[in-house]
């Protein structure tokens, strides 16, 4: 009987165990496992955080984008809060993101910013998505909003491999910046990988919860809605 | 062709409009002038270093005359309900996008013709060269692919003005990066192959967005 109910416990945070346990286990591998870099020295560790945080920001908005040409599609709200759900998630990252990259930028540089290709791609990427959310603001019809968000979420999705291309050629023709320096060992590898599948699973649990909030809203709505016969 | 037509015949009644009511180009050309003295005013240099600052100003200038222009290019048709009057002929959305892009490229380009001069005769640097007056062509079409729809939505929204600024310039960062480098190069007596993968990604960006927009510019007119 314990062991059923203790089952079933499990299973219904499975993923909020996964995340945590993932977690630890890549902070253990970030401070404790991996050999401290030759050139950059201690400050490099801030990379296996960094990455990830950059691959889900990128990875949230490319679900962005399917959720809006779904919605342009089938017109199923659902797609809409998928979309706006991962943006939201998306922009959190982003924006850790560069604060972690100011961080690293500092002592590396001495100076908080550099304007490298990819701190600048994300830079107008969390410009895009931030007017994403303006524009959602602005608009209080549920369709119009959800039509002009998936627009917002498509263009500005195919707009990352040129804002790409622009300023990494940029960056040849004026300054170029050493982020990384010879090969990596194993275990940078290992620790890397650790972190992208860590931060993948804390996005698909924040994505879930973030949509049952926004199925909860949406609920409470129509019933709003149909009581004062809106 | 039937679609081009209609396009055309949309364009060529926002150019009839313009030449009554002169609403745009004459408010923007003034508007551009005066950037160009401020920022006269804010880089007061020597001949050197305004040569080094030049291709900046000039595309700060014409980015922002071009959402000061593609913003009325939506608010003219709003305020007078004209849209659905549009909206009621018997034309595709794509033909009302296309006569749009057509009129604001335009406007933009008289713009730009008049302003180029104007450039030179405040800087004494010489921007009117044909690797410059290309640049200029190609942003100018990836301005406005973008900006027309853009600018409708905007204009739909409950900000207006507020949003289509917010929404262009972070969309048009490749090639406000690609021109000025490229203006930059030019500028210095680089030659036609050192400019050649900054076209290409303002040409890249014009096919796609041209493309893009063209596709989806329905989605922003509905109902």
């Amino acid at each position: 009987m314990l062991l059923i109910s203790a089952y079933k416990w499990i299973k219904k945070h499975i993923l909020i165990i996964a995340s945590a346990l993932l977690m630890l286990v890549h902070l253990y591998m970030v401070f404790i496992f991996v050999p401290t870099d030759a050139n950059q020295g201690i400050i490099q560790r801030i990379f296996y955080i960094h990455v990830p945080l950059a691959w889900i920001g990128f990875f949230a908005f490319f679900v962005t984008l399917i959720g809006g040409v779904m919605f342009l599609w089938k017109r199923d709200f659902k797609w809409d809060r998928l979309a706006s759900a991962s943006a939201e998630i998306g922009l959190i990252f982003i924006s850790l993101m560069l604060l972690n990259g100011c961080i690293w930028a500092k002592p590396m540089w001495g100076v908080w910013w550099v304007w490298t290709a990819r701190l600048t791609l994300s830079l107008v990427l969390w410009f895009i998505y931030a007017a994403y959310f303006i524009i959602r603001a602005y608009i209080s019809e549920d369709g119009q909003r959800a039509r002009f968000a998936a627009v917002v979420g498509i263009i500005g999705f195919l707009n990352v491999p040129l804002v790409f291309l622009a300023v990494q050629l940029w960056e040849t023709q004026h300054q170029g910046y050493l982020i990384f320096e010879g090969g990596m060992v194993p275990e940078m590898t290992w620790t890397l990988m650790a972190g992208i599948v860590a931060y993948t699973v804390l996005y698909v649990l924040l994505l879930k919860d973030r949509l049952v909030l926004k199925n909860l809203e949406n609920k409470l709505n129509q019933m709003k809605n149909f009581i004062t016969g809106g | 062709m039937q679609l081009l037509n209609k396009a055309f015949v949309i364009a060529w009644k926002d150019i009839l409009s313009e030449t009554r009511a002169r609403e745009i180009i004459s408010s923007v050309l003034v508007f551009a002038v005066l950037v160009i003295v401020i920022f006269n005013f804010a880089f007061s240099g020597s001949q050197q270093e305004m040569r080094a600052l030049a291709p900046g100003i000039l595309w700060v200038t014409f980015s922002f005359a071009g959402v000061l222009s593609l913003n009325r290019s939506f608010i003219q048709e709003k305020e007078e309900g004209c849209l659905e009057g549009l909206m009621i002929c018997p034309v595709s959305r794509e033909a009302i996008y296309l006569g749009k892009m057509m009129s604001s490229l335009f406007f933009m380009l008289l713009i730009e013709a008049i302003v180029l001069p104007a450039f030179v005769l405040f800087f004494n640097v010489n921007v009117i060269t044909l690797p410059i007056i290309t640049l200029t062509l190609l942003a100018t079409i990836g301005f406005v692919a973008v900006g027309t729809l853009f600018s409708a939505l905007a204009v739909n929204t409950r900000a207006r003005e507020m949003v289509l600024p917010i929404l262009f310039f972070p969309i048009i960062s490749p090639v406000i990066i690609s021109a000025v480098s490229a203006s930059e190069l030019t500028l210095n007596g680089a030659p036609w192959s050192e400019l050649a993968s900054w076209v290409g990604i303002i040409a890249a960006f014009d096919v796609i967005f041209l493309t893009a927009s063209y596709l989806i510019f329905g989605f922003i007119v509905e109902e």
